[in-house]
């Protein structure tokens, strides 16, 4: 039980129905696994899981994720035609349901084909509206989406976080929390990053000039 | 962070002069925003439920497996049953906005998406019936607000939690308090009219036919909303519930606790494991919706 509460927290979100989780999540996960893509995907491969799987087309899962993916909020009345406007918008979308394992039931597999790339974001819908996204392609994640997000993907070189944490302080911009992990030793690497405030241009282009950065993704929060 | 127990809010209600005022007093310490933009981010919810029970009345809305739609309609327009008029009309305008839910139209959670036709229900029909301005509507929704956080203080709002006692339990709750203090009862009968209304829905079960907020769920708000008229009928003339509000909160965390987990959301148990509803849902049709044939 959560103490904090606001009178909008018991009274909200405004929502398109039937379900905060089965629904207006889905669309929050669709719209987070959009904003770490950093775009609107061209293809979109979801596979739902669990409870997602089992009642999901009844409670409009599959277009409420899509309409995330097109980038629309969880009180958009165009969800419900959803597969319409991905179709005008080229993206092309297949839905399927699957055992992504030991993992929350509401959750669901989305594999995000843009241009040449393609990653895989897993993430979970895990109530009231509130999201998870799990893993990012090959790492483990934990981002909710309620924080600006800096991912790096990196070589694992000594001093690397380090570098990276100084250009962040350096920028005044405050790490609120912070995970890493990687492949295997001297191998690749990811940093997830949330911080208080959006970090500057200037300090983005100076993290992705370190040597060993390979990919830089800020999600802002959403 | 909201008041967690009724005795603190009626306290706050006699500093202030209403539960919606203690409401709106604390969420102006606890953000920081100013009271016009709090009361103004609500009056928007309020245009949200009043549009809601409006497209909901057309009986036009039909949900996705097209088990609920057009109940609203036939409420709304049969006479002769044994409710009054302004009873009759708030059941309609719940199952209104349920139906509306169902159907992926638009709604405010209240405390649930499955439970957000209760608040509606009663407030907008009493509100209009009375001739009450949206003012005195976004006091009652601030109150109402506030009596759900109790709650929610000692379990969280949801059938997979705690059962549909904390969805429609918790959504009657709210209306019935809200809605005497919006009559001109005062804060201790609102507390009364909240209890009144809680003890009727104590134990009720989640128990959704095929997993969907469709059967019984659009029903339930038409039961909740019932309940909670009668609830502000007797918390108005006087009736006291002998257990205080804090205490009913607490029995239904408890009661939720001792809930198994066929009757918490899972579709395992009561209607959902019925023969009617497992013809209704089958593995075979559709593996994405369980539903067959419609």
């Amino acid at each position: 039980m959560v103490t904090t509460r606001s009178v909008f927290d018991i009274l909200g979100p405004v929502m398109i129905g039937p379900s905060s989780s089965h629904t207006a999540g889905a669309v929050r996960l669709g719209f987070l696994a959009r904003a770490i893509l950093g775009r609107q995907p061209d293809a979109a491969a979801i596979t739902l899981h669990g409870s997602f799987a089992s009642t999901g087309r009844g409670h409009g899962t599959d277009l409420a994720i899509v309409a995330g993916l097109l980038g629309m909020r969880p009180d958009d009345h165009e969800i419900v035609r959803a597969f319409e406007h991905a179709e005008e918008a080229g993206m092309s979308v297949r839905i399927t349901t699957g055992d992504l394992g030991d993992v929350h039931a509401n959750t669901a597999l989305l594999t995000l084909r843009s241009g040449d790339a393609t990653v895989e974001i897993q993430g979970s819908s895990v109530g009231g509206g509130e999201v998870l996204v799990t893993r990012i392609g090959r790492f483990e994640a934990y981002a909710d989406g309620r924080m600006p997000l800096l991912i790096v993907e990196h070589t694992d070189l000594p001093g690397e976080i380090a570098s990276v944490t100084r250009i962040i302080s350096g920028s005044e911009a405050n790490i609120a929390q912070m995970r890493v992990s990687r492949t295997r030793k001297g191998a690749e690497a990811l940093m997830l990053i949330e911080t208080d405030t959006p970090l500057s241009a200037g300090a983005l282009a100076e993290i992705e000039a370190l040597p060993g950065v390979m990919r830089l993704r800020a999600v802002p929060a959403v | 962070m909201a008041h967690t127990t009724f005795v603190e809010l009626l306290e706050a209600a006699h500093e202030h002069g209403s539960l919606g005022s203690a409401a709106l007093a604390q969420e102006i310490a606890e953000t920081g925003d100013e009271a016009g933009a709090i009361r103004g981010r609500m009056a928007g919810h309020l245009a949200v439920m009043r549009e809601a029970v409006e497209l909901g009345m057309t009986g036009t809305a039909r949900s996705r497996s097209g088990l609920v739609g057009g109940d609203a309609a036939r409420i709304g327009a049969a006479a002769g049953g044994p409710l009054d008029g302004t009873a009759s009309r708030a059941i309609a305008a719940a199952v209104a906005v349920a139906e509306v839910n169902a159907s992926m139209g638009r709604v405010v959670a209240a405390p649930t998406g499955g439970a957000s036709g209760v608040l509606p229900g009663v407030l907008l029909t009493l509100a209009a019936e009375r001739g009450l301005d949206d003012d005195a509507v976004v006091d009652a929704l601030l109150a109402a607000g506030a009596i759900g956080a109790v709650i929610a203080t000692r379990t969280n709002l949801s059938g997979a939690a705690a059962g549909c006692q904390a969805e429609i339990g918790a959504a009657a709750a709210m209306a019935a308090g809200a809605a005497t203090e919006l009559l001109g009862g005062s804060p201790e009968q609102a507390g009364h009219a909240a209890s009144l209304a809680l003890q009727g829905l104590l134990g009720l079960v989640c128990d959704p036919v095929g997993g969907l907020v469709e059967v019984p769920c659009v029903a339930r708000n038409a039961t909740g909303t019932a309940v909670a008229l009668s609830a502000i009928q007797m918390a108005l003339a006087g009736v006291r519930f002998a257990i205080p509000f804090d205490q009913v909160a607490e029995a239904l965390a408890s009661v939720g606790r001792a809930l198994p987990v066929s009757l918490r959301e899972t579709a395992m148990g009561g209607l959902a494991a019925t023969p009617a509803a497992r013809e209704l849902v089958s593995g075979g049709a559709d593996p994405a919706t369980g539903i067959s044939g419609r």
